[in-house]
């Protein structure tokens, strides 16, 4: 059966990237089979009506597989429910009479837009660098040629799996990015079709990350807050990758940067 | 003004027809390429698979996207699977018999030579996602592994654990990420097209609203490709992404480009019914789920027991019994329309009476949880994160929501709309599914469109403007399109009124479900010409858009987005009025057998809808064009599930 919640909000408010921002309180009352984002568009309604500016957030599929949600949830990156976006987490997890503080991701190489929406595009540089395969359209041969080990594409396909939302960076103590990148890396450099370029792009896409994000020093917060429980073994292999990239890129390349 | 539907169809035997077309394009030399601009709006599969093709060959091409960043597009959430007529099975498929299979899963109102190069470019787009890096599953010899889907009485349907939609795009967005690199392909994210602009009688270039800045600002191209998806959630409620919207087509269509079958919407049957009224989007739970789920409602009305206490002599397993030979697996529209029926019978379960259930107690004696959890388990899991319940032990419930458009921007075979230089690619244009489109076939289409259709027949164009540049922003054509996009802003800041946008999109979205939903008649379609252009002078006199119109403002987002579909439901359901007929997803029931099932009337129907825009009362002003179909390579046939 349905249940009332009297909630008790504390929201992030920022008019735009350069303003100081501050925290605004809500009370609002939702049942329990609504969903964390449909609690916070009712509070907008609400917000509406009292002709108050709704809360900016960002969030489109609502299914957990867009990666545009993201929100910190009581200091938790998606919140309390494992392996679980925003957007698919629901308010029975909560209680009656709960305080929930909402904030936007947090970290350098994620400006504020406003209120909880955050600008991510650093990931699409870290792709931009080195996360494809160079395969024109038309080129390829029969899919078929090519057998690819059961194994092989099942690793893969749990690295592919990340939905680039950045929770892994929110929760990590230094903004690292490390586990997103390594599994965008480790998805082609698991497949043999990713093997010409695998090291190249190890060292690139390293390399571009290192650019706009913080250091990994192990602590292992972005496991937690994945989404998709995205393993941080995906790192260990990336950081051997790049480690071995010294040394092959050097030999065959002439410490050319590649790209 | 009639318009003229030149189809372009080239002549020939139809399996010849494709190659003998690419030969006759003309073609721009690799030296010239780089002087042409082409626009590519939207970077789901369709977009992002155009712009990265183009880019390779050495167009300088511009893409834009509402989301942050290309790898969002609504193509992620697909699930299920792409199918080819690769024939790895040896079970029978060939490149006809998906032709054969779409156009008749089309309910035979789709065009016979656009399916057909469909089916024949196919496996050309595995090939490439495999070359990509695309995990399909795999087999334990190495190999694709395939499964089947809906409408098949074949295994061609590839797939990525239940992530097919989300692999494929990330294929694409990776290609696309390799030429923004490269220099030929350049991003414009958080960028909305909210015009296009025409000149000379060709597209000329397109306006756009900096979702930032709350700027407008002009792109100037040789070729604009509309890539920009369906309009399902002109429901309001359905399976798409909560930002898909209608604005870019609605806003070509209005400018001139014919918008075809707008009635032809696919409802699926298999989605979490809502439960609440705040209810944001529905939840599709994959079909695959009707393989071994049974689907019954009480034979009481108003039943009060739950599931487990009633006996099985009460229970009306409805499809098993008007369905003996397909039963739970009759196709989407029949599952869909008569749960419909059980449902308005006042037989509907759960809280709110609106649901069926599937229940699969049934599978889990017969083959044991486990064997049932590694078939479904992440379904099941998804279902018991949204309802709270554990289908395990309660039998799932379900109710059919909206989740696919088949009509569009007209298109000829080179997927040029009316107006010369503004393609339409993947979910936006009519092109091949008919009346009803075939599980795990959209997908395919938006890539068949990005990755080989568009990169071949663009250029034909193209080639005939060699020499000649790009329009100037500054022109008129342009500022003016600006300025009318700039006022339409400020009209809508400027009515402060007392309801959000989202209000208006909901009552909106009631009223297409109740009257052109799973299924029409007359006195529906007719009341909601009636109350459609009431309810959009209320929107334009009582909206409340409130914040920064030159900054981020989705509340001002939403309103332009619901603006369109005001304009568009009308049409809709003018096209379903017009059509007088059942065909596919379009039901009337003024037309059906004796026990039932859909008419079709191929003697006066077998046409492609195309409307014309003739101004702002929708209904009395849209013209009606039509395309006559030809089947000269199947045979008609009446549906039969019996
Ligand atoms: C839940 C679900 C599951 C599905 N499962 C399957 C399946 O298993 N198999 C299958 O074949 N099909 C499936 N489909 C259908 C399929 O996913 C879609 O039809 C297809 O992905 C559409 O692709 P597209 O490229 O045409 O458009 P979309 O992916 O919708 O992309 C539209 C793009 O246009 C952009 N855009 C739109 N308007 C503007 C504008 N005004 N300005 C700037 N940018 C704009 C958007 O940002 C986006 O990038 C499913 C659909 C749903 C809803
Ligand atoms: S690794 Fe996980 S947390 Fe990080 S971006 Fe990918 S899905 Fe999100
Ligand atoms: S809204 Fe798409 S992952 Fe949450």
């Amino acid at each position: 059966m349905t249940k009332m919640l009297n909630l008790k909000l504390k929201v992030w408010r920022q008019d735009g990237p350069d303003d100081a921002g501050h925290f605004e309180d809500y009370s609002t009352t939702v049942a329990d089979d609504a969903s964390f984002l449909e609690m916070l568009d009712y509070v907008n309604e609400q917000l509406i009506a009292d002709n108050r500016e709704p809360i900016a957030f960002d969030h489109d599929c609502r299914e957990g597989i867009c990666g545009s949600c993201g929100l910190m949830i009581n200091g938790q990156a998606h919140g309390p429910q494992k392996g679980t976006a925003t957007c698919q987490l629901h308010m029975r997890k909560f209680n009656d009479g709960d305080h929930i503080t909402i904030e936007p991701w947090r970290a350098a190489a994620f400006p504020i837009i406003k209120d909880l929406a955050v600008n991510r595009a650093a990931f699409d540089r870290i792709i931009e660098s080195g996360g494809y395969i160079t395969v024109n359209t038309g080129a390829a041969q029969d899919a078929n040629e090519t057998p690819v080990p059961k194994e092989a594409a099942d690793a893969a396909m749990d690295a592919a799996a990340c939905i680039g939302c950045g929770a892994c960076v929110a929760a990590c103590p230094n903004s690292a990015a490390n586990l997103f990148t390594s599994a965008k890396i480790q998805h082609l450099n698991l497949l043999p079709q990713g093997q010409a370029e695998r090291f190249g792009r190890t060292k690139a896409m390293v390399e571009t990350m290192e650019d706009y994000f913080g250091s990994c020093t192990n602590y292992g917060e972005c496991q937690e807050a994945c989404p998709k429980e995205i393993s941080v073994d995906f790192i260990a292999m990336m950081n051997r990758d790049y480690a071995k990239s010294m040394i092959v890129n050097r030999r065959r390349l002439g410490e050319r940067k590649v790209g | 003004m009639a318009l003229e539907l030149d189809a372009k169809v080239p002549p020939g035997p139809i399996a010849d027809k494709w190659d003998n077309h690419k030969f006759d394009l003309k073609l721009v030399n690799p030296n010239n390429r780089r002087k042409f601009t082409v626009l590519v709006v939207g970077t789901g599969l369709a977009g992002a698979s155009a712009a990265a093709s183009l880019g390779e060959l050495g167009y300088n091409v511009k893409v834009f996207t509402y989301h942050d960043s290309p790898r969002r597009a609504h193509s992620i959430a697909a699930q299920g699977g792409i199918n080819a007529a690769k024939n790895y099975r040896n079970d029978g498929d060939s490149v006809y018999r998906l032709f054969y299979d779409t156009i008749k899963g089309g309910d035979y109102r789709s065009r016979e030579a656009n399916v057909y190069r469909l089916a024949q470019v196919s496996g050309n787009i595995i090939d490439q996602c495999a070359a990509q890096g695309v995990p399909f599953a795999r087999e334990y010899g190495g190999l694709l592994d395939n499964r089947s889907f809906g409408g098949a009485q074949v295994s061609r349907t590839f797939y990525a654990r239940g992530q097919t939609g989300q692999q494929l795009l990330l294929g694409a967005y990776q290609a696309l990420a390799r030429q923004i690199q490269a220099g030929t392909v350049e991003l414009y994210n958080r960028m909305e097209m909210q015009d296009v602009v025409v000149a000379d009688g060709r597209a000329q270039g397109i306006t756009c609203r900096d979702l930032l800045s709350g700027e407008i600002v002009s792109f100037a191209g040789h070729a604009v490709l509309l890539c920009t998806g369906g309009y399902g959630n002109v429901y309001f409620l359905s399976t798409n992404a909560k930002a898909c919207n209608v604005t870019a087509t609605w806003r070509a269509h209005r400018q001139g480009a014919a918008f075809a079958n707008p009635c032809f919407t696919q409802i699926h049957p298999t989605c979490i019914p809502p439960a609440d009224e705040f209810q944001s989007k529905l939840t599709l739970m994959s079909e695959s789920l009707r393989n071994d789920g049974r689907i019954w409602v009480p034979t009481e009305f108003d039943e009060q027991r739950a599931p487990g206490d009633i006996p099985e002599s009460e229970r009306d397993y409805y499809l098993e019994r008007k369905y003996p030979s397909f039963g739970n697996l009759v196709p989407r529209d029949v599952a869909s329309r008569n749960s419909k029926t059980v449902v308005d019978e006042g037989r509907g379960v759960g809280p709110l009476k609106n649901g069926v259930y599937l229940d699969f107690s049934d599978a889990i004696e017969r083959f044991g949880a486990e064997t049932i959890k590694a078939r479904y388990g992440n379904l099941f899991d998804m279902y018991e994160r949204i309802t709270g319940e554990d289908p395990y032990k309660v039998p799932m419930r379900i109710y059919p929501a909206t989740h696919y458009t088949m009509g569009g921007l007209w298109v000829d075979y080179n997927l040029m709309t009316t107006i010369p230089g503004l393609f339409a690619l993947g979910e936006a244009n009519f092109s091949d599914h008919g009346a009803n489109r075939l599980g795990a076939s959209a997908l395919m289409q938006g890539l068949a469109d990005g990755y080989f259709v568009a990169p071949a027949t663009v250029p034909g164009y193209l080639a005939g403007l060699l020499g000649t540049p790009v329009m100037d922003t500054s022109d008129p054509a342009f500022t003016q399109t600006v300025a009318e996009s700039q006022s339409r802003i400020d009209r809508l800041v400027g009515i402060q009124g007392t309801r959000s946008p989202d209000h208006y999109h909901r009552e909106l979205g009631k009223l297409v479900w109740d009257y052109c939903g799973m299924s029409r008649n007359r006195t529906g379609l007719e009341k909601a010409l009636a109350e459609i252009p009431a309810l959009r002078e209320e929107f334009w006199s009582d909206v409340r858009v409130l914040g920064n119109p030159g900054g981020f403002n989705q509340s001002l987002e939403k309103a332009l987005r619901v603006s369109d579909f005001m304009e568009m439901a009308e049409l809709k359901v003018a096209d379903a009025l017009q059509r007088e007929e059942s065909c596919g997803g379009h039901f009337r029931e003024e037309h059906q057998t004796a026990d039932g099932e859909a008419q079709r009337d191929d003697e006066h129907f077998a046409f492609v809808g195309a409307w014309e825009w003739g101004g702002p009362d929708v209904q009395h002003d849209a013209v009606l064009n039509k395309e006559p179909l030809e089947f000269e390579n199947v045979q008609l046939t009446q549906r039969s599930y019996k």
